[in-house]
């Protein structure tokens, strides 16, 4: 007797949406099945890959990148060899800089660097993300979202404290896409996505960064957020929530102990190059199986194994 | 999969004859259903009934036990699909492979390097489980040889021998040590099936696609032989994948037996020469339904990350991950460095300890028993006040062991400040910004 599996197809899907235009636009989303679960029904979109360069350019970057953006310094520089590099599908750049409990640059360097970025991009699809300070953010991200006008960029990220500022500069009067971030809770995701919506956000112009997690640091709430977030969204047809999902994993997974301790310090424990590989690798693939539609890495092999991961499962 | 009251009633005897202890067959059905009473406690149950009830009350999978002594691991028994929905309670196991068609210095090789994953996180040994042993028809190396040097690694072998008679000579030689054996399929399950039960061991069953497996385990089920895994590898990755998530979902949500059983995923097939890529595939096995995840080698680039996201996914959702109390000097902290303290969630000490780790300044982080909750929730439920923190100071000596008297405390509970100076006299209470990710600057500035 052959076994027949039930299919775990949905009604219901996750919202596609497409970021940049052109012949490299990357479209996330549009999925009606848990993910990777191409033997229920075909997976419409494959998740996407994007690579991370910050204001700061090479200056605080881990010392085994430098070989990867030989003669690199300023952000545009290093975009200009990342565009090349295998499996990246959008470039995202990261205002780190703009934390007033940082460097605390100012808007008008901010904006003059995202602008080298913006070109030096050309047409590969961007997300713009913040500097991780709200406040600083409702000023930085609407100047973003003008400077990048028609670039149909991902504006990461529209939080609870500024909804109204970023939602609207990115949503309303950019048309961008906004990217909404909350805390690793499925009712603090679907709040925000409700208020960015009667903010008059249209939904099919939102993704959502569900919080995100090191391997091995509190992961266990990033994969029961991101289920039980397409569970509702899939099998419960819950409108609010099938936003698709855009994970930050460069900054987490590189800011690790396992990924950063020079081999001095933990001799045992080998090349640390190889190490922030494979804590970046992990944590992306976990995040890809949980339900994320597109995640943001550093190391050129990192982005070149994740894309591979995903043409092998899609 | 529970099975409801109503259908333990329907198949009641419906006397309401109070015999069990409860009023009616109604109420005792319910208890029945929630576990509270035992089936047998009603005389008139019939044979059949009760055939019936025990097959549907039975778990949706197998639990199999594997190894011996401190090297045993339990396998499946999972009743759910997602660990939100209750928990899951088998560890992924992690294997490194060697095959016979691998030279002697490379097998000497790859066996030396498997001990030197050994640490502990949380409170939990990491080490690489168990050693995948495959055989190779044309192998140079003597399997049965290369199965004793395995042997003595010291971790639970599994044997990935589909020739019967090699198999029978390998369990020759380690049937003691409980290892899987790997290598029923279609053609050989009635020899292998003989073999594996005479030596005691857990069969893993193969197939060139889900059809042949299920007839296989029916098969081999039909021989009496429940003491089985599958192993889900397939030809490819995507193939790998629908494999191991149709027999998991089966088993749990679609009710079928036959499927019930922990998987193996090789991933030394399916990647072999990236490494990275093993990384990755053993990362989507270890949320997806993976019970052994075999790779071509597990060094600590591919463990620190993969044990931390196994510990992270097989918690209990209910029971927050807790650190062990005590005090955890950071970047080099002795007696003289200032303290500072919080509650011992693991979440909360590892977002804590990476900062104060970023900063750069020597601090002794000393954690106190809070009953595994975050700072807040902590100290709504009273299990981190100044009387907790002064009963701490006392029971683990900290004015003993350290002679600074400063103390930094988290910002969320500033409100303590006062109660904490006049339980410490002598110390210094100082207020930590109320986010983690505040402490670097915080440290600094105060250190400037």
């Amino acid at each position: 007797m052959p076994f027949t599996a039930k299919s775990g197809k949905f009604n219901a899907s996750i919202k596609p949406v497409t970021i940049g235009s052109g012949d490299k636009a990357a479209t996330i989303g549009g999925e009606n099945v848990l993910p990777f679960y191409s033997f229920d029904a075909e997976i419409a979109n494959a998740p996407k890959v994007g690579i991370e360069v910050t204001d700061f350019g090479m200056e605080h970057e881990p010392e085994c990148l430098k070989k990867y953006y030989d003669g690199c310094t300023t952000a545009a520089d290093m975009v200009k060899k990342a565009v090349a590099f295998e499996g990246v599908d959008f470039i995202s750049f990261r205002m780190e800089g703009g934390d007033p409990n940082g460097a605390n640059k100012s808007t008008e360097d901010l904006m003059a660097t995202l602008g080298e970025v913006i070109e030096a991009a050309g047409d590969m699809p961007l997300v713009i993300c913040g500097s991780k300070n709200a406040e600083r953010d409702a000023e930085l991200l609407q100047k973003a979202a003008e400077l990048a006008q028609g670039k149909n960029a991902i504006i990461l990220a529209a939080r609870e404290e500024n909804y109204k500022t970023v939602g609207a500069a990115a949503g309303l009067a950019y048309n961008q896409i906004v990217g909404a971030e909350s805390s690793v809770d499925i009712n603090l995701a679907k709040q925000l996505n409700v208020l960015l919506t009667q903010l008059g956000v249209n939904a099919s112009n939102v993704v959502m960064n569900v919080g995100s997690a090191a391997a091995g640091y509190g992961y266990e709430y990033v994969a029961s957020t991101m289920q039980r977030i397409k569970a509702a969204a899939l099998s419960q047809n819950d409108a609010q929530l099938q936003m698709p999902i855009i994970t930050p994993v460069a900054s987490e997974a590189w800011a690790t102990k396992e990924a950063s301790a020079s081999e001095e310090d933990v001799p045992g424990w080998g090349d640390v190059e190889s190490r922030g590989i494979d804590m970046e690798v992990e944590t992306a693939a976990a995040d890809l199986a949980c339900g994320s539609n597109a995640v943001i890495l550093k190391h050129p092999v990192s982005v070149a194994t994740v894309s591979k991961l995903i043409k092998e499962l899609v | 999969m529970a099975l409801k009251g109503l259908d333990i009633f329907k198949l009641s005897p419906k006397k309401n004859c109070k015999e069990c202890g409860s009023p009616t067959c109604m109420a005792f059905s319910m208890k029945v259903a929630q576990g509270a009473a035992d089936i047998n406690a009603c005389p008139y149950f019939s044979e059949d009934a009760k055939a019936q009830l025990s097959e549907a009350t039975a778990p949706p999978m197998k639990t199999v036990k594997v190894g011996v002594g401190e090297n045993e691991y339990t396998l499946g028994g999972e009743t759910v699909l997602e660990r939100h929905e209750k928990t899951f309670v088998s560890k992924t196991r992690y294997a490194a492979a060697v095959c016979n068609c691998m030279d002697e210095a490379t097998i000497d090789a790859k066996l030396a390097k498997i001990p030197q994953v050994d640490y502990e996180r949380i409170g939990e040994r990491m080490i690489v489980e168990m050693v995948y042993v495959n055989y190779a028809a044309d192998g140079a190396t003597d399997y049965v040889e290369l199965v004793k040097k395995a042997a003595a690694v010291g971790r639970t072998l599994i044997l990935g021998c589909d020739d019967v008679e090699v198999a029978k000579a390998a369990l020759a030689v380690c049937k003691d040590a409980k290892p899987v054996l790997n290598g029923a399929n279609a053609a050989n399950y009635a020899e292998m099936n003989a073999v594996a039960t005479e030596a005691g061991v857990v069969l893993g069953v193969t197939g060139s696609n889900l059809s042949e497996i299920y007839d296989t385990v029916k098969a081999l089920e039909g021989l009496g032989n429940k003491n089985l895994v599958i192993d889900t590898t397939g030809a490819t990755i995507k193939e790998t994948f629908a494999n191991t998530v149709q027999v998991r979902k089966a088993a749990i949500k679609d009710n079928d037996r036959t499927f019930g059983y922990p998987s193996i995923v090789n991933l030394a097939k399916l990647a072999k020469d990236d490494q990275h890529l093993q990384a990755a595939l053993a990362s989507i096995f270890t949320i997806k339904y993976g019970s052994i995840v075999v790779m071509s080698e597990l060094t600590y680039s591919e463990a620190l990350p993969l044990y931390g996201l196994r510990q992270n996914i097989f918690t209990d959702p209910q029971k927050p991950m807790r650190v062990e109390p005590g005090i955890y000097p950071i970047n080099g902290a002795d007696e003289n460095s200032i303290c500072l303290t919080t509650v011992d969630f693991a979440l909360t000490y590892f977002l804590v300890s990476g900062e104060l780790e970023r900063s750069g300044v020597p601090v002794n982080l000393i954690i106190s028993d809070a009953g595994g909750l975050s700072v807040l929730t902590a100290w709504a439920a009273g299990k981190l006040s100044s009387s907790t923190i002064e009963k701490f100071w006392k029971e683990a000596d900290i004015e003993g062991k350290i002679k600074n008297r400063k103390l930094i405390i988290p910002g969320k509970v500033a409100v303590l400040k006062g109660e904490i100076e006049a339980k410490l006299p002598g110390w210094e209470i100082i207020i930590a910004p109320a986010e983690a990710v505040q402490l670097v600057k915080f440290l600094k500035d105060m250190n400037a």
